[in-house]
């Protein structure tokens, strides 16, 4: 295959696309685990339960993705926060495993319930009319809601990143993943603090499941696999800080669209391999302190 | 500190009796199944997730890593035993040995890699792993892919076996397994055995002490997969077909359900844990994806409220070792 | 009571020797439907196949015969392991006598070997690797609805005569979706037709942008599916995406039911074209049945390829049972039986069992409808061509089968 320009960028574009929701969902998963030590394996459950929330606003309540995009984050949010008020938090001073073991439960029965409930071959969500169709931008035809994707968790990505590292609640939050008692004799609630942490975290997971309604069909077992893929991007990347996860989310995304390009049959397992590179060259990933 | 010798005290004498009478009844207990009712092929599988369960066990209950991709050692002995069996015509022990040995291959390379990283770090990594070595096996052609080897002959074990009579296949399985199952104690109570607990409890403490920590934890994940991998050559035997599913990380969450349900870091709770898991596919088999839903909620529960596991809570009950 | 403790006895000998004895025969069937009811294929198979069995087993009229008749059904979950525990412990315990539908190559490839080994019959209707009727062909084996071949050369052969010249896959990478390819490919370049191109993507991939964008710049007449299931429906939803379809060039899925039309909606399948055996508004007895079906089933689905296969599988099997006067419970000898029957079926129409099991009857060449030309729910097929059954399935002498081999 010879190498064309304009068919190279297309595949970078395609792979920004992807590289959008690693972002998004190594973000969410960087997120919690700075704040509750809990490596959340229900993350690819929940960013399912956002894609299944925005099909039922449209199919029982009529309201399109618009809502759905707000709707689906806040509700899928409350869940969590609900499940870390009844569940997560009893693990408070016990081995990290604990936690990864426990969400592993907690995402069985969530993709469980819903293969009950839906089967497995998925539920068609149609793309917003004001997003329909698409550009061509010479090398390529670009379907105007991919390029939304694109744009979209870009913004989103750097609105987290400000809250946390430019703002009060940022500052606590770092904070108390430092130091929580100090941080409580200030006057801090921290639980609250920890809950409200994991309700941000999962609610950036119920967005990007929105963000790929339409894109992908909408089935329980859709975040099953991508969550083993966001796992390596997260050992690549280190969860040590919000940008350094946004990047490498963004960046792996690129890396992948390249290997559609130049060697389809290893795209699946490109992030591992480079897993295993990096590991190999730096143990403690790209952005990564020290265990 | 008295950890690290390999001490004979009262304690620890009567712990071994305890072990060992529940060793005894357990394998009579084994051994009376084809006078029963009871299924064998049922027990027969229940035999090889015990053994896989128990060498799983070997790894996080003493070393404390928890590996989240086991199943690849299991799946990579099943496909080197099947191919040794269907397509080299090897003898049934020779392609046993041939899968332990793609096993311990393996168990070798991706415990260089994922010893790299502790704690959480591990267990992704065994993860992803396991995901790289299953999309492997998909995609290279000796194990055909989604189709898996199929109609594999049991054969004659050391040429006076007849495996493919289930009441012979039986004794031959369990036999296995209480070999491997002896194997597994022993290492846990040698020398060695005793370093990695004492890593587990206190890394820094035991490197102190001179003991190269690294060292001991690649060993314990080569020995465990390895023994994975034995259980993966038998399982060939049973099933007479390997496949996709012993590969995939539905297998590797399976693996840490039974031993956690039995009681990590007990001698006897990965055989009680896997049995109930079996058992539980088994008869609930005919209600679809709630057996997923009811193992999630039984690492839920487990993890909430016994983290001992059902042996280990008996053993905490009773105060005796099992 | 003695009659159970006989029973018991012959379990147990049955269970230990290879393959159990021939026993008497008697007038009692008990069939277990072995197929996925939870996962990827439980809408194409799952409960309604079993609800298919019941019908053919009321349609049958064999109970008014005095014919005792049981049916038991499982979920194979697409494993092979599972599978085959649960069709052993039938076999041995239940004493089940015909196992039908098992789709997944995998878990059909499995039972198949164990259905040989205990001398059971298999009806498989769900699954489509064409190994079945060829390199592991069996004696106890009857293929019944349709296999790869057929998929590949009803779609390749029909889309390159109506104008389809040149080609580019996108192609599943593993033994399933390569079979799919070479066997399109071949029936392509019979119809001298062009494969421009193709991509091999992973299994399970859930973004297709990057293949379809290579498939877009190849500029081929037809882009053929080499994949299953949900990689397909993806596919499609993403071509529409980028104006593959609108932009002139046709999407032909090789492997795809109607499940899957259902799933995807018309509004992203029109203009599909694909090869099935079995469509519900086809003629007076499809209606009929399908309206039936419809109106037991808990979705009001209409019955898939395979489902009609299950039905129509079993309703030729009790034929063959009834005019032996009993069930011998020996596989291969109902199985020979029903290979010297000739196939008269409402669903299928006339077909007959090939020597090495391939069960051979007309294939359709379907084009999804679109949205504007569909008249009512499940209208979603029109009729682009009828391949007859001998061009459509193996020819025998390509067959590698050994039972062919006197």
């Amino acid at each position: 295959m010879s190498i064309s320009l304009p068919a190279l960028s297309a595949q970078l574009l395609v792979g920004l696309i992807n590289g959008s929701f690693y972002a998004l969902l190594s973000l969410g998963l960087a997120v919690i685990f700075g704040m509750l030590n809990i490596i959340n394996f229900a993350h690819g459950a929940l960013y399912m339960m956002g894609a299944f929330c925005a099909y039922f606003l449209l199919n029982a309540f009529g309201l399109n993705y618009w809502f759905a995009l707000i709707l689906a984050p806040v509700m899928v949010g409350i869940f969590g926060m609900v499940l870390e008020r009844t569940l997560l938090k009893w693990l408070t001073g016990l081995d990290h495993l604990y936690g990864l073991l426990l969400t592993f439960g907690i995402a069985l029965i969530i993709q469980g319930l819903f293969q009950n409930y839906f089967g497995s071959s998925g539920l068609p969500y149609a793309i917003p009319d004001q997003l329909r169709g698409g550009v061509n931008l010479g090398f390529m035809f670009l379907p105007i809601y991919r390029g939304w994707v694109v744009v979209f968790s870009l913004v989103i990505c750097l609105i987290t990143w400000y809250l946390i590292e430019r703002t009060q609640f940022g500052a606590y939050l770092r904070a108390a993943t430092e130091n929580p008692a100090l941080v409580r004799a200030f006057g801090i609630n921290v639980p609250r603090m920890i809950t409200l942490t994991y309700g941000l975290g999962v609610g950036l997971a119920a967005l990007a499941g929105v963000l790929s309604a339409p894109i992908n069909q909408v089935r329980p077992l859709m975040g099953a696999d991508l969550i083993i893929v966001v796992f390596a991007v997260v050992v690549i990347g280190g969860m040590g800080s919000i940008m350094g996860s946004i990047i490498t989310g963004f960046a792996l995304g690129i890396i992948e669209g390249l290997t559609k390009y130049f060697y389809p049959e290893a795209s699946n397992t490109v992030v591992f391999v480079l897993m295993v590179l990096i590991l190999l060259v730096k143990p403690t990933g790209l952005t990564g302190r020290a265990t | 500190m008295s950890t690290l010798t390999h001490e004979t005290t009262p304690a620890r004498r009567r712990a071994f009796s305890d072990e060992m009478i529940a060793f005894v009844v357990m394998a009579a207990l084994l051994a009376a199944v084809p006078f029963t009712d009871i299924y064998p092929f049922f027990v027969m599988q229940a035999l090889c997730f015990a053994l896989f369960a128990c060498a799983f066990n070997l790894l996080i209950g003493y070393g404390g890593l928890l590996s989240f991709g086991h199943a690849m050692f299991l799946g990579t002995a099943g496909y080197f035993t099947a191919h040794a069996l269907k397509v080299w015509g090897l003898s049934p022990e020779l392609g046993i040995v041939f899968g332990i040995i793609g096993a311990a291959g393996l168990s070798i390379i991706t415990g260089l890699i994922a010893i790299r990283r502790l704690g959480i770090y591990f267990a992704m990594i065994t993860l992803a792993l396991s995901q790289l070595v299953y999309f492997i096996y998909l995609q290279v052609p000796f194990t055909h892919g989604e189709d898996g080897i199929q109609g594999i002959p049991q054969g004659m074990l050391f040429g006076i076996f007849d495996l493919s009579q289930p009441t012979t296949l039986y004794y031959v399985i369990l036999i296995a397994f209480l070999l491997g199952f002896l194997l597994i104690y022993r290492s846990i109570n040698s020398p060695f055995g005793e370093v990695l607990k004492s890593i587990r409890e206190n890394e820094q403490r035991a490197i102190s002490l001179g003991y190269k920590a690294d060292h001991y934890k690649l060993v314990a994940f080569i020995l465990s997969g390895t023994l994975s991998g034995f259980a993966g050559a038998l399982k060939v035997f049973v099933a007479q077909n390997a496949s996709l599913t012993d590969v995939h990380w539905t297998m590797s969450g399976e693996i840490v359900l039974m031993t956690l349900v039995g009681g990590l870091g007990t001698v006897f709770g990965p055989v009680v844990g896997a049995f109930i898991i079996v058992a539980m596919q088994q008869y609930l088999a005919g209600f679809g994806q709630w057996v997923t839903v009811i193992q999630g909620a039984v690492f839920v529960v487990c993890v909430l409220t016994f983290r001992r596991g059902i042996v280990g809570e008996l053993a905490h009950l009773f105060r005796r070792s099992l | 009571m003695k009659k159970r403790a006989v029973a018991f006895l012959l379990g147990t000998v049955a269970a230990l020797s290879v393959a159990g004895p021939a026993v008497a025969m008697d007038k009692v069937v008990k069939i277990g439907v072995l197929n996925d009811q939870s996962g990827l294929y439980a809408d194409l198979a799952g409960t309604g196949s079993v609800l298919a069995a019941q019908m053919a087993v009321e349609d049958s009229g064999l109970t008014k015969k005095g014919w005792k008749i049981d049916i038991v059904s499982g979920d194979h979950q697409n494993k092979p392991d599972i599978g085959v525990n649960i069709a052993r412990q039938w076999i041995d315990v239940d004493k089940v006598d015909v196992l039908a539908d098992v789709p997944t190559s995998s878990v059909a490839l499995a039972i198949n070997n164990l259905a040989k080994e205990k001398n059971v019959v298999l009806l498989d209707s769900g699954a489509g690797t064409s190994d079945l009727t060829n390199k592991q062909c069996s004696p106890n084996t009857i293929h019944w609805t349709y296999d790869t071949y057929m998929l590949a050369h009803g779609t390749g052969t029909a889309l390159t005569k109506s104008g389809g010249k040149t080609w580019f896959f996108l192609t599943a990478d593993y033994a399933f979706g390569a079979a799919l390819e070479r066997d399109t490919t071949a029936a392509i370049k019979a119809a001298s037709g062009k494969v421009v191109g193709g991509v091999k993507h992973p299994l399970n991939t859930s973004d297709f942008s990057s293949f379809l964008l290579q498939a877009q710049a190849s500029k081929a007449n037809v882009i053929g599916l080499a994949n299953a299931g949900g990689d397909t429906v993806n596919a499609i939803k993403q071509a529409s995406e980028f104006g593959i379809v609108s932009g002139g060039q046709k999407l032909a899925g090789l492997l795809m039911f109607i499940s899957d039309i259902h799933a995807l909606g018309l509004q992203a399948a029109k203009g599909l074209n694909l090869t099935s055996t079995f469509y519900w508004n086809l003629n007076d007895g499809t209606r009929a049945f399908s309206k039936r079906f419809q109106e037991r089933i808990k979705t009001h689905a209409v019955p898939t390829m395979v489902q009609a296969g299950v039905y129509s599988s079993l309703m030729h099997y009790f034929k063959a049972l009834d005019k032996l006067g009993g069930n011998p419970h020996d596989g291969a000898k109902v199985v020979a039986e029903m290979k010297s029957m000739p196939v008269i079926d409402p669903l299928f129409g006339k077909g007959k069992i090939e020597p090495n099991g391939r069960n051979i009857h007309d294939a359709y060449l379907f084009e999804v409808k679109s949205p504007a030309e569909s008249k009512g729910a499940w209208d979603y097929y029109k009729l682009v061509a009828t391949i007859p059954g001998d061009e459509a399935f193996t020819p025998l002498d390509k067959s590698t089968c050994s039972l062919l081999k006197k």
